[in-house]
């Protein structure tokens, strides 16, 4: 068979990927565009989302499509509740210092961790999908003077993978709407932009701040919800969406929002196509060095701008 | 209208303001005139605010507004014209006029008419602040502080580094606005643009008050001018 199959297939698997990964690094990029947190903790944020996701669809063990519609709707709102009150408890406590946060965050990281432990347990438990069907993928060729279609064997996709690309497309969409369309949206912008000059407009900032770290937060699980019938949810699992969200968001520029969405479908694409024909290891080390490259030659990022 | 009691303020520990009296009433135009660190932004961004009031009392209308969290005293009617514009740079025109309007819910009204005053910004209003030239972000300034209908407007050298003409603009608006009922407190280092517009004058030195003077007196007596900005 031809290479061309196996680099859709692998671009299809990069999607899954990129779409799961531009929903966690844009409520990443927002906490930091905004209050200019680095959160260390936002890996396990996603990681509750998963084991939230569990816990519904065991509770109402009806048809798998019933529980996982009411994790979506759950799971991004319990994960968003605790990231609110964590704000209010801990991040406005020390006035938002931008060292300090580090550090409480990393205190989050293990805080959260260690009681998904004890109250989860050390299993990684699936989520089933509310539909998998089998998609066989098409492809064509020059052959006797046309193109043929024909459907090679073994490549296929399930509706849905396919079902999470567009999912998390439309959440991106919404993402942006909000910003740039809303009363909430222009004021979180003028907020990122000019704290000061926010307050002075009459703009109540802290609450500003927790409603961000709460929507950055239910981006992540709602990301999570949406993987978990693929990936199984496990108390660990918050690492990896962590590195890699920090990676598509030095890429595309601290704070940039567009910048994020492209650096994920980079970094996703990327990953799928390099995990497939290479390996998953060799993917993340090439994914690095893109951001030393980055670093070195445009520190801002893609689409950053320069901070006074 | 605007009063400020023994207020002492500064930055963190370092205490800049001590024990100033100041009163600003509506319709009345009262300049703060100072050397260069005498604390005049301080004044403004402890009004504001911005900074720690660690002693002393500010009302507004008799109300107590120093124990006010930042965000409420905008709301209560003051608005802040900071040294350098401080305009929200990438929002356009219209949103920073907007982030104006949802202070005190002002109707739409409120924007036309400030508009009115500024028509340049009418053919504008897509465009992000930070395209536009120092006059014009300057009247985007004053433009945005107009739409919350502030019953007292705080400005903090608002004609540094702008043409002539644009310095007449923004004058006739600091007028229009006294002449409408807002209580005007004014920051500005050219002496004679403030001479010729200010109903009285008050010094301060090293954060303290100096003499507080009709501003016809000392358009007769200049030493006391010199006395306090002189090198």
């Amino acid at each position: 068979m031809e290479l061309g199959p196996y680099i859709l297939l692998a671009s299809i698997e990069g999607s899954v990927t990129a779409a799961v990964l531009a929903l966690t690094a844009v409520g990443l990029s927002l906490v930091f565009g905004v209050m200019r947190v680095v959160n260390i903790a936002h890996g396990e944020f996603f990681m509750l989302g998963a084991v939230i996701a569990w816990f519904v669809a065991q509770a109402l063990g009806a048809h798998p499509a019933v529980g996982f519609a009411a994790a979506l709707i759950v799971a991004p709102l319990v994960v968003g509740a605790i990231a609110v009150a964590a704000d209010v408890t801990i991040l406005k406590r020390i006035d938002y210092d931008p060292e300090r946060t580090i550090v409480a965050t990393i205190g989050l990281l293990y805080i959260i961790q260690q009681l998904t432990l004890m109250g989860y347990g050390p299993d990684a438990r699936p989520v089933e999908a509310p539909f998998n069907s089998r998609l066989a993928i098409p492809w064509w060729e020059w052959k006797d003077g046309a193109l043929q279609m024909y459907w090679p064997w073994g490549l296929a996709t399930t509706s849905y993978k396919l079902a999470v690309i567009g999912a998390a497309a439309l959440v991106l969409l919404g993402v942006w709407a909000f910003m740039t369309h809303t009363r909430a949206g222009l004021l979180m912008r003028a907020t990122q932009q000019d704290r000061e000059m926010a307050l002075a407009f009459g703009i109540p900032v802290e609450r500003v701040y927790a409603l961000v770290f709460g929507i950055g937060a239910g981006l992540a699980a709602l990301a999570a919800v949406l993987i978990v019938p693929i990936s199984q949810a496990h108390y660990l699992m918050g690492a990896d969406p962590l590195l890699l969200s920090f990676i598509v968001v030095i890429i595309g520029g601290l704070g940039s929002l567009p910048g994020t969405v492209v650096a994920a479908i980079l970094i996703g694409l990327s990953d799928g196509i390099v995990s497939v024909f290479f390996s998953p290891t060799l993917a993340k080390i090439l994914a690095t060095l893109l951001v030393a490259l980055v670093l070195v030659f445009r520190p801002g990022g893609l689409f950053g701008t320069r901070q006074a | 209208m605007l009063e400020l009691q023994g207020v002492g303020s500064g930055y963190g520990r370092a205490q800049v303001l001590r024990d100033l009296d100041l009163r600003v009433d509506a319709g009345e135009i009262l300049c703060l005139l100072g050397r260069n660190g005498a604390g005049k932004t301080t004044v403004m961004q402890t009004i504001m605010g911005l900074l720690l009031l660690m002693t002393g009392r500010i009302t507004l209308d008799g109300a107590d507004i120093g124990a006010l969290p930042a965000h409420m005293i905008p709301r209560a009617g003051i608005g802040y014209i900071p040294q350098g514009r401080r305009l929200f740079p990438g929002l356009t025109v219209a949103q920073n006029l907007a982030v104006g309007m949802q202070t005190r819910n002002s109707p739409p009204e409120v924007l036309d008419e400030v508009l009115a005053l500024f028509p340049r910004l009418r053919e504008r209003m897509g465009q992000r602040a930070q395209t536009l030239s120092g006059g014009e972000q300057q009247m985007l300034a004053t433009a945005r502080a107009l739409c919350l209908r502030p019953k007292v407007l705080l400005l903090d050298e608002p004609t540094e580094g702008l043409q002539p003409s644009m310095i007449e603009a923004i004058r006739e608006v600091i007028v229009e606005m006294r002449d409408r009922g807002v209580a005007v407190l004014l920051v500005e280092q050219r002496i004679d643009a403030v001479l010729s517009i200010a109903d009285r004058v008050a010094f301060i030195e090293n954060g303290r008050n100096g003499e507080t003077l009709p501003a016809a007196a000392l358009q007769a007596d200049r030493a006391i001018v010199d006395r306090y900005v002189g090198v």
